[in-house]
């Protein structure tokens, strides 16, 4: 199979503190793996190797087979896409010209940037004639992020990480997110890295499931084989699934 | 009564020169030196101590101490400048830096991780971001400047300060007011113009 990202052994410390230990894996083209764990298992830190936002202290980052420490930084980010929980739009932009950032950047000409925003928009849920004027601070933190995701989607990148980009919002918005993600996976047929908390975000999203647990994968595998793993770690994850049983 | 009222003009003219002189220099050197800053975190310390010690020195002193050092110093024009200039570095340095650094950590991670190289990120991010903080530095540092201003004719700079000494000399009230009524009518125009364009750029 063809691994679009190809982790090698890669360790990642600050100081005495392991944050990543001897991490494996790969991301194949068309899959939507989700990295799960709790705060502090390192499935940020790993996410950010990707786009070469962190380095390895030892082992390697394969992006498209090139070690990340050989891409070009931004040639490789322009080549990803990326959505983050804090949205991180730019409040200064309006909307259409936040979605429309990378495509600029890229020197694409001026209508073909807006086309590619009101498109962008309109497939996200947010009809272009309604908000691409309007400033992030005008929309809820619901539409914030479905803005996120289109910018996201913007250039086209083959691949896309996603760092927990639905975690701040309420289960009912995020819902209606989760479910628009797997209308548009359906649509792009995108290579997706998605970080989260939540298993049942990573039942629902993932083709695969790989669970981290202090810096170690813990577990790997698909989410139905997932709910019959037996790793304490992952165990402890399916409990959170039983609340019927807790009221 | 017409000579005064002419020498009223000239000075203010020759005080709104010496102001902006000064704060050209230190708005460039404040707003670079700011930015060179939130990319050398190690020379902070030094570059903001020496800022403020300049600040903490009285104006009048300092002003008679740049007389005797040679090339920079002396009596004249560049030498008052030069002593407006250290005192309003710190603001304008102070408030870039803060601008800077005070933008929203998600929106600077999304914006390098959107493949904005440091230039970009600088131009399109954080100056536009920061242009509020940073105009608030300048128009701070603007208003003392032109009241810090009036001590230069002490050295031969001119301005209105000219007509302050030369009132304290020959305890003529008339004449202090002379200087003092035009720098202070001076300090609040900039103020309130500097606060025009900054409100401008928080509406954006």
């Amino acid at each position: 199979m063809n691994a679009i990202v190809s982790f090698q052994n890669v360790s990642y410390r600050i100081g005495n503190r392991t944050l990543l230990d001897g991490l494996s894996f790969e991301l194949h083209a068309g899959e939507t793996l989700v990295l799960l764990g709790r705060s502090g298992s390192g499935k940020t830190t790993a996410l950010k190797m990707v786009n070469d936002l962190l380095r390895p202290t030892s082992g390697k980052v394969l992006v498209d087979g090139i070690p990340t420490i050989d891409w070009d930084p931004i040639r490789l980010r322009r080549h990803i896409g990326y959505v983050i929980q804090d949205v991180g739009l730019f409040p200064h932009f309006t909307i259409a010209d936040n979605v429309g950032l990378v495509p600029r950047l890229e020197g694409w000409e001026r209508s073909a940037v807006r086309e590619r925003a009101s498109a962008l928009l309109a497939q996200v849920g947010l009809p272009p004639e309604q908000y691409a004027g309007r400033y992030p601070r005008e929309l809820s933190g619901g539409q914030r992020q479905r803005v996120g995701v289109a910018r996201a989607l913007a250039a086209d990148p083959p691949l896309l990480l996603f760092d927990e980009p639905f975690g701040a919002l309420d289960p009912v918005t995020r819902l209606e997110l989760q479910r628009q993600f797997l209308v548009l996976r359906r649509q792009f047929s995108k290579t997706a890295l998605f970080v989260t908390h939540d298993v049942r975000e990573a039942l629902i999203l993932g083709s695969r499931i790989g669970l981290l647990h202090n810096g170690r994968l813990d577990t790997l595998t698909t989410p139905a084989d997932f709910l019959h793993a037996a790793t304490p770690e992952a165990r402890a994850f399916l409990a959170c699934l039983d609340v019927k049983n807790e009221v | 009564m017409e000579g005064l009222a002419r020498e009223i003009l000239d000075l203010t003219l020759e005080h709104l020169w010496l102001v902006f002189v000064a704060m050209m220099i230190a708005g460039s050197v404040g707003i670079g030196g700011g930015i060179l800053l939130t990319r050398k975190p190690s020379w902070r310390g030094w570059v903001l101590g020496f800022a403020n010690v300049m600040q903490t020195v009285p104006s009048l002193a300092l002003f008679g101490f740049l007389i005797p050092i040679p090339f920079i110093g002396g009596i004249g024009k560049h030498t008052a400048i030069l002593a407006l200039v250290l005192y309003a570095i710190l603001p304008v340095l102070r408030n870039t830096l803060a601008g800077i650094l005070g933008v929203d950590p998600a929106v600077r991670e999304s914006a390098v991780a959107m493949g904005m190289n440091g230039r970009q990120l600088l131009w399109q991010v954080e100056l536009p971001l920061a242009a509020r903080t940073i105009l608030a530095g300048v128009r701070v540092a603007t208003v003392t400047t032109i009241g810090t201003a009036t001590i230069a004719a002490a050295i031969g700079g001119g301005g209105l300060g000219v007509f302050i000494f030369r009132g304290l000399a020959s305890v003529d009230t008339t004449l202090i007011l002379a200087g003092a009524i035009p720098a202070a009518a001076i300090a609040l125009l900039a103020d309130g113009g500097l606060g025009w364009v900054e409100h401008k750029f928080s509406a954006a």
